[in-house]
């Protein structure tokens, strides 16, 4: 995977430009825009596009305590073959694991292509000590995870403790040598777009190669809305340091249709250069059927049973 | 590895999405190939006709009638007689009842009036679908709730209708101008002449279909439709008063006209509004308003924000921000349901903006157009930004009703209220700022109807709307809105 420049203490914002504007969101303008992007009209070849992209930007995740190596094992199977019947369906970009059952993904997913993407950092409060962070992140590096998608401390986060936030980063950025690093801002804890704009930037100046929304263990999870706020944060970067950061939505997303609205609202805000799972990632654990069904459905115009699709 | 990797993922990365036509189906409307006028609820075979079309592909839609002058004083004789004999006796609660049936007709058969004001008008279907519909419904609804509480309104000063109210109204919103005028109008106990724009009668001829299916008593509407000699008949007849929204050139002649016949007016006329940003705002939030403001519906809108004014420190990224958004405008035909600039409404509009951007660019300001492939047949124009204008240039002082913006700058709060009234128009304003107490102090000195906040062509029949100087006088929507159809003690 292209990986952004690693810089020694992840990068700096020009700030003094920047300064007086770093943080406001208006909610009632950001939702409606987000709602009339929702409203494009995707159908046939278009949709087929999308679909396809949709399991190729599918970071299948399970992060259940009931988790097994048995478990992960027919996940990752599944992420690499999602249709066996059809050849022609593409694998997912990673199977997403609890630190434990990260040696169960890599003996599986090996040279398949799919990454193992492991959470860390006390996932998912973040409230643990930062060395033993660092720790858990060197670990699951160690045992073969091609990403981490660590938890920022909300707690510090909204204490007004930035300085802890961003250093946390850093450091796991640190620990993590070529892994890649996804941040999550477990946005439904952050309360405020404004929250939520602020802390992507955080991450961003940190050194994130991607920033992600949520654990999925809230229900205020992914929405378009706080996205397409990321999204913008994203924007914002590219423009004035060139640096792509890429986005992860996740939690919530079930449907093929929400995967097209995301799509949209990716394509119509950063353009067609972020259409790539390296830049993109839908992190969700039901969504792959629903997308298998559409495009069966796209091909031959008929829904088919639930049971023709497995379940993993 | 790095550059092998790097070539891998341009590989995969697609040079763009195109999205497959999306077409809502025209079949849902049924177009008659003549229409008459209508009057004393039924179709008069006109004297004279001609022929409407779609802006977007210049196909024919439709035959239908130039009223004469004396058709047109046929259909207000009508009109007098239904206010004589019935309407203007029938309690509130009873006229209620009709707008109540109206309002419900119309959201039931909303799609097909959606569809025909795409066709006829050129305006996209996701904009006629979600806006001129629900909003034209609205009105009904809101103005059936005060046929029965006018005296609660007005207390103590005995609300009485007018009388025969004659309508006249523009191209750019043809069915929510309709509904702006005949709702207040009928509330308040009044029967109407009504004759739409030139070029845009069809849905207002559907809305007869409506009038008929709620059997409201014939001759309360009627609807006779031609150019500006119908909407003159209209304004010599034998009219209470008269309504216009339209141009300010006409508005004045209406004015002249009416000079000493005691008829009221009220004028709906022209803009060339300021929308204000400040460096504090919510940037891509007030992008989205800025296109909001000036490309929603091509920029046909008398209140379209017009002259962008931006605080010096952050014009460049306005600018840049701006420019990539409009990137992503999608211009084309007006019933595909991902289209947001559909086409320009006429060959005369077409022509009118051309020249104002020749001269914007003869007197030295830039454009920019975003690349975009406009379709042959048609009326069509890309959207337009003008950077480096001056307050003096025409672009920045006459009203283009088309996609075209002019940026201009400010440094301070008080130099954005002194810019934003030098205009001999004032009909709204738009103000981008997170600081509550500037958006207050800002709103307070602004010389116009409407002001909005964070916020920009937003709309709500409970709300007044109508402007100061040249923009004309009067208010529509509210309570304010009976006010031009009731007489007082």
């Amino acid at each position: 995977m292209a990986k952004a420049p690693v810089l020694a203490r992840g990068f700096e914002l020009p700030l003094e430009p920047r300064l007086p504007r770093i943080g406001s969101i208006d909610a009632v303008a950001l939702e409606a825009r987000a709602d009339s992007l929702a409203k494009r009209s995707i159908k046939k070849e278009a949709k087929l596009f999308a679909l396809e992209l949709a399991i190729r930007m599918t970071d299948l995740t399970t992060l259940e305590g009931a988790d097994t190596p048995g478990k992960v094992q027919a996940l990752a199977t599944k992420a690499v073959k999602p249709d066996p019947s059809d050849p022609s369906i593409p694998s997912c970009a990673a199977l997403c694991v609890y630190p434990n059952l990260v040696p169960a993904a890599v003996t599986r997913l090996r040279g398949t292509g799919v990454k193992v993407a492991s959470v860390a950092t006390a996932f998912p409060s973040g409230q643990s000590p930062i060395d033993v962070k660092v720790r858990e992140t060197e670990e699951v590096v160690a045992m073969g995870a091609d990403e981490v998608d660590m938890v920022i401390d909300r707690g510090a986060f909204l204490s007004g403790r930035y300085a802890k936030v961003y250093d946390e980063i850093v450091q796991v950025k640190q620990a993590c040598g070529d892994a890649h690093l996804k941040v999550i801002l477990e946005v439904a804890e952050l309360g405020t777009y404004d929250n939520v704009r602020r802390a992507s930037l955080l991450a961003m100046a940190a050194g994130a190669d991607f920033v992600k929304t949520s654990t999925g263990k809230l229900s205020g999870a992914a929405t378009l809305p706080v996205t397409l706020c990321m999204l913008e944060a994203i924007r914002d970067v590219h423009e004035e340091t060139g640096r792509m950061v890429g986005m992860k939505p996740a939690g919530g997303i079930r449907q093929a249709k929400q995967a097209v609205q995301y799509l949209v609202q990716l394509y119509e805000t950063l353009g067609a250069e972020w259409l790539t799972p390296d830049l993109y990632r839908l992190g969700a654990s039901t969504l792959l059927n629903d997308v298998l069904m559409q495009i069966r459905k796209e091909r031959t115009g008929r829904y088919q049973s639930p049971d023709y699709f497995t379940v993993d | 590895m790095a550059e092998l990797e790097k070539k891998a993922r341009q590989a995969l990365v697609p040079s763009g999405w195109d999205y497959a036509p999306a077409p809502e189906s025209r079949e849902i409307v049924r177009i008659e190939e003549r229409y008459g006028h209508f009057v004393g609820g039924e179709w008069l075979e006109p004297k004279e006709s001609y022929t409407t079309i779609s802006p977007a592909s210049e196909e024919p839609l439709a035959e239908v009638g130039q009223a004469t002058p004396a058709e047109v004083r046929a259909a207000i004789a009508t009109a007098r007689e239904a206010f004589e004999n019935g309407w203007s006796a029938l309690p509130g609660s009873e006229r209620a009842k009709y707008l109540f049936r109206i309002a419900r007709i119309l959201q039931e058969r909303s799609r097909e009036f959606a569809v025909l004001e795409s066709l006829n008008g050129g305006k996209p279907i996701k904009e006629s679908r979600d806006v001129d519909l629900p909003l034209a419904a609205a009105h009904f609804f809101y103005y059936a709730g005060w046929a029965d509480k006018l005296e609660y309104a007005f207390p103590n000063r005995r609300p009485r209708p007018v009388g025969v109210a004659g309508q006249i109204i523009p191209w750019n919103f043809p069915l929510l101008m309709l509904a702006w005028k005949i709702a207040p109008a009928l509330a308040a106990g009044n029967t109407v002449v009504l004759k739409p724009a030139e070029t845009t009668p069809l849905t207002a001829l559907l809305f007869c279909d409506v009038v008929r299916q709620a059997e409201l008593p014939p001759g309360v509407v009627n609807i006779v439709t031609g150019d500006g000699r119908a909407g003159a008949a209209i304004v010599e007849g034998d009219v209470d008063k008269i309504a216009f929204t339209g141009s300010t050139e006409v508005g004045k002649a209406i004015q002249r006209e009416l000079a000493g016949t005691g008829k009221r007016l009220t004028l709906e006329l022209g803009g060339k509004a300021a929308n204000i940003v400040f460096d504090d705002c919510a940037l891509d939030q007030a992008i989205e308003g800025i296109v909001n403001g000036i490309y929603f519906n091509q920029g046909h809108v008398c209140c379209a924000g017009s002259r962008l004014f931006v605080q010096e420190s952050i014009h460049e990224d306005v600018v840049k921000k701006l420019k990539r958004r409009m990137q992503t405008l999608r211009v084309g035909d007006p019933l595909d349901k991902n289209t947001d600039i559909g086409a320009i409404n006429s060959r005369m509009q077409l022509e009118k903006i051309e020249e104002l951007v020749e001269a914007g660019k003869e007197e030295g300001a830039e454009i920019y157009q975003p690349p975009c492939r406009l379709p042959e047949k048609g009326y069509w124009f890309a959207p337009t930004v003008f950077t480096d204008v001056a307050q003096s240039y025409r672009i920045a002082q006459e009203e283009i009703f088309g996609p075209v913006l002019s940026v201009l700058t400010f440094r301070t709060p008080a130099e954005a209220v002194e810019k934003a009234n030098n205009t001999p128009y004032g009909l709204s304003a738009g103000i981008w700022t997170e600081k509550g107490s500037r958006i207050l102090w800002m709103a307070e000195r602004m010389r116009a109807g409407v002001v909005w906040a964070n916020t920009f062509n937003r709309f709500d029949p409970a709300s007044p709307f109508g402007g100061y100087k040249e923009s004309g006088f009067g208010r529509e929507g509210g309570r304010h809105g009976l006010e031009p159809y009731l007489e007082f003690d």
